[in-house]
């Protein structure tokens, strides 16, 4: 039995907000089914008494004083959008969607 | 001087005013012209920029004001990095276009050196791949065999060294993208311990594995580079906050003697090619001759390393690269007045997306789905862990520990393109270092004598402490020149420069 379904693939991509053709689902169910079969090898060693690890350090939340310094011009920092109107990032329609 | 010498010979031309970096940044040009149509190396050159940047260090050298060490010498900047005014894609539709609005902290450092910025270089689509074939706006070619990869993800600055294009390099690597290229095009490339260069405006693949590193053709060379752009930033909340170990004097210092070195047994055998063992095993024959002591160790979990990064890094990735989303920067796709903000993300991933990213995309966020993170990701995690275990054993008993950096020399474009696992396998003896976060080196140890390609050599040293690597690195690089009688490079075919 396949490890994931062409269903599965596809409500993984409605998730990851990337529409697919029919034929890149039956592309990528096969080949997720066989990259998962090899990948799953990682639960052999996994045993419960392991700590995960998420990161190489200990990392730790970092504040700085609350002072005010130079940064980036709202022009700046709206020069790479698609599209923008009165100082903002304008969107599609976010509303009234189904 | 050449174009073909080392960056601290350039340096050293620079200072005695022998050459004013204009010429040489010219000089460099031009090998770009009359090569790139074939390798492919470059995105994009700042010519205007970098020879601004030229001018301004020629002008501070006549004026007699102090110069760091490589000031007036070119670079190429991998296409991951950001640099203000300069388009930056990471070799992706989805960015194609965009200007980034501030320097990475890299490129801060970069400028602040008096080091030229020649352009941005090539490199597999947000840095998913081993090969460049991932790259949205076409491969890059070995200098080697243009029929052949340059290594991946960074083998733009790969083959621009290899192709005497730019003397230094910056690269970036999540499980061997610095390495990998180094070893298959006969050049130098370092990736630092997790942490010892900033991360700021590196844009994000897998954020607890990226780090940007250097890349040369000289060990020398590359810890020169590395001194610029190593150090505690507060803008990068993982950088580590000490002083860089000294690199250069490492590089310089010649003398193994006693030195303690690990060689992995699990990095070897089976999936390993003969002319690369061979060559590995030649190297460590070099180390004995000079002085340093070898011992074998045995770090089991290595073997669970590839499934683990497999899920790692795009568990990470799926997260990251949820900012490209049509709104802020980038493509936007379909918005026609008819869609809705959903419907216009989704068009414009399909579209600015290529086939490795999706992939990733859709594995992470399996593996980060409810009913499968315990699995898959949380299994994953616990195979870091005992990752790390096996590095901390096995640094108890030596000081650095060594593989061949690849288990084979290049192959060609298209051989492996639609077969993620069999490209995936590239990385098998340089995810180890990127997992626990220490540093790892790759230098040329020789040509394979099936292919006459080069191998790589890799060395890995213990957290903060890289320079242990530059130590046994520029000591193996002497004596293999002593040997050779002249740079691997040097063995390569001539470039025939553009059809």
């Amino acid at each position: 039995m396949a490890a994931i379904s062409r269903d599965e693939v596809a409500n993984l991509a409605r998730l990851a907000r990337i529409s697919m053709s029919d034929d890149e689902l039956d592309h990528l169910a096969g080949e997720m089914d066989v990259i998962l079969g090899a990948v799953k090898r990682v639960q052999e060693v996994a045993s419960a008494d392991v700590k995960p690890t998420s990161h190489p350090l200990d990392v730790n939340n970092v504040t700085r004083e609350d002072v005010v310094t130079p940064s980036l011009s709202p022009e700046q920092s709206l020069s790479g959008a698609p599209a923008t109107a009165e100082q903002r990032f304008k969107v599609p329609q976010i509303l009234g969607e189904e | 001087m050449s174009i073909r010498d080392s960056a601290a010979s350039m340096a050293a031309a620079l200072a005695k005013k022998e050459i004013t970096s204009v010429e040489l940044t010219n000089q460099h040009y031009q090998q770009i012209a009359s090569t790139d149509k074939d390798i492919n190396a470059f995105l994009y050159l700042d010519k205007v920029g970098a020879l601004a940047q030229a001018e301004l260090v020629d002008k501070k050298r006549l004026a007699g004001e102090k110069l760091s060490p490589l000031a007036g010498v070119p670079l190429a900047l991998k296409d991951v990095m950001v640099q203000k005014d300069v388009p930056t894609t990471c070799g992706s539709k989805i960015l194609e276009g965009w200007k980034p609005p501030y320097d990475s902290t890299v490129v801060s450092k970069l400028k602040a050196a008096g080091i030229v910025i020649l352009g941005k270089t090539n490199m597999d689509e947000f840095a998913m791949g081993s090969s460049t074939e991932n790259s949205a706006f076409g491969p890059t070619h070995n200098p080697w065999d243009l029929s052949r990869i340059p290594g991946g993800s960074g083998g733009g600055s790969s083959a621009a060294l290899a192709a005497f294009q730019a003397p230094l390099a910056i690269g970036t690597d999540t499980g061997g993208s610095i390495r990998q290229p180094a070893a298959v095009t006969g050049t130098v490339g370092v990736k630092p311990t997790y942490g010892a260069v900033s991360r700021y405006g590196l844009v994000a693949f897998s954020s607890s594995l990226d780090q940007a590193g250097p890349c040369a053709r000289t060990v020398l060379d590359a810890a020169l580079l590395h001194q610029v752009i190593a150090g505690f930033d507060p803008k990068d909340s993982t950088s580590i906050n000490q002083l860089t170990p000294d690199v250069v004097a490492a590089a310089k210092k010649l003398d193994v003697k006693g030195v303690k070195i690990g060689v992995v047994k699990q990095l070897a055998g089976d999936g390993y090619q003969k002319g690369v063992e061979n060559k590995f095993n030649e190297a460590i024959a070099e180390l004995v001759k000079l002085g340093a002591e070898i011992v074998e160790v045995s770090c089991p979990n290595f073997e669970y390393a590839l499934a683990a990064y497999y899920l790692i890094a795009p568990s990470e990735c799926s997260s990251n690269l949820a900012r490209f989303d049509s709104i802020r920067f980038g493509l936007r796709v379909g918005d026609d007045g008819t869609r809705g903000a959903e419907e216009v993300m989704n068009l414009t991933r399909q579209a600015g997306f290529g086939r490795e990213v999706k992939r990733r995309i859709i594995l992470g966020t399996y593996a980060l789905s409810s009913g499968y993170y315990d699995a898959y990701y949380g299994s994953a995690q616990k195979v870091r862990t005992l990752i790390k275990q096996d590095f901390d054993k096995a640094f108890a008993k030596c000081d650095v520990l060594v593989s061949p950096t690849t288990p084979t020399t290049a192959f060609k474009i298209g051989e492996k393109s639609n077969d993620p696992l069999a490209m995936y396998l590239n990385d098998i003896a340089t995810i180890p270092v990127n997992m626990a976060g220490i540093g790892g080196m790759s230098l040329p140890c020789g040509l394979a004598d099936e292919d006459n390609l080069p191998v790589g050599f890799q060395i890995m040293s213990p957290a903060m402490k890289d320079d242990r690597m530059y130590l046994v690195g520029g000591a193996l690089e002497a004596a293999l020149l002593a040997k050779w009688k002249k740079p691997i490079l040097d063995f390569a075919p001539k470039l025939v420069g553009s059809k």
